[in-house]
């Protein structure tokens, strides 16, 4: 996998960026931008090119299934993967992000090995 | 309080612990308290309702925190910052998050509020039902910390 892959991690939490940052590094990927929420995350998505979002669920403002809505239903945006952040997997959640279009999620706590996997089932 | 909230818990702190901070708590023996005061210098506190409903509270003592916090970003943490603060309150988040995922396996739908988080030596805390808390202590090689939960069964049981 491209270790140079530049990848979009939102979450409201600045703490939870640099942890999920901090587990990215672990596993190689340095090539990281933040954004507090879905609508900061949009402007990114629009300037640059990023290779993969990041996104937790519950975010003030927009959150993670609105995002991921807004990406799919954007001719430009479509086909960027999107790795959904849970604290829990409630069915229901499952079953709307799947019908948005996740590209996988991924529940709370994680170990960067899990991270990993899923990041190599998407991009692999 | 139902053995399945004291182990859901248990389960889920040393999980949060152990996959976001590789840190190894190890569990005591549970016991009652019964006064609003921390056993440690920083806590997140949640609410919970659904099934069972009260509060629980994670209570780390500083230098436990600091090393939690350190590891989970990657960066050396000196002080109860606000980094570390709002850490506990994403910890406390997690160890719920974690928790409610093992009680629902068992029949019981449990739904968390924001958390909140409060420091210094000596702070309290106040479960939402005001009652007396269950305590169960960890050990960990950077000093202890509490998990503090004040739970009843929706029937009241």
């Amino acid at each position: 996998m491209d270790k140079g892959l530049k990848l979009l991690i939102v979450d409201d939490f600045a703490t939870m960026r640099k942890v999920i940052r901090n587990i990215l590094k672990q596993i190689g990927y340095e090539n990281v931008v933040e954004a507090e929420d879905g609508s900061i995350a949009l402007r990114v998505l629009k300037s640059q090119k990023i290779d993969l979002i990041i996104s937790d669920w519950n975010m003030p403002n927009m959150t993670g299934l609105e995002l991921l809505k807004a990406v799919r239903a954007d001719e430009e945006l479509k086909a960027t993967p999107f790795l959904m952040v849970t604290a829990e997997a409630l069915q229901e959640n499952v079953v709307a992000a799947v019908k948005a279009g996740v590209s996988n999620y991924i529940v709370k706590p994680f170990t960067a090995e899990a991270m990993n996997e899923k990041l190599q089932k998407i991009l692999g | 309080m139902d053995v399945r909230f004291i182990n859901a818990f248990l389960a889920g702190t040393t999980d949060v612990l152990q996959m976001m901070a590789f840190v190894e708590p190890r569990p005591g023996k549970a016991f009652l308290k019964k006064d609003n005061a921390a056993k440690g210098d920083v806590s997140g506190v949640i609410g919970l309702t659904g099934a069972a409903r009260g509060s629980l509270a994670l209570t780390f003592s500083e230098s436990c925190i600091l090393k939690v916090v350190s590891n989970m970003l990657g960066e050396e943490q000196t002080s109860i910052n606000g980094d570390v603060k709002d850490a506990v309150g994403e910890l406390t988040n997690m160890v719920s998050g974690s928790a409610r995922k093992k009680l629902e396996s068992e029949g019981l739908s449990v739904t968390a509020a924001i958390p909140t988080v409060v420091s210094g030596g000596g702070h309290s805390i106040r479960h939402v039902l005001g009652g007396p808390s269950i305590i169960i202590p960890f050990e960990t090689d950077y000093g202890p910390f509490f998990v503090d939960v004040c739970l009843i069964l929706a029937n009241g049981s």
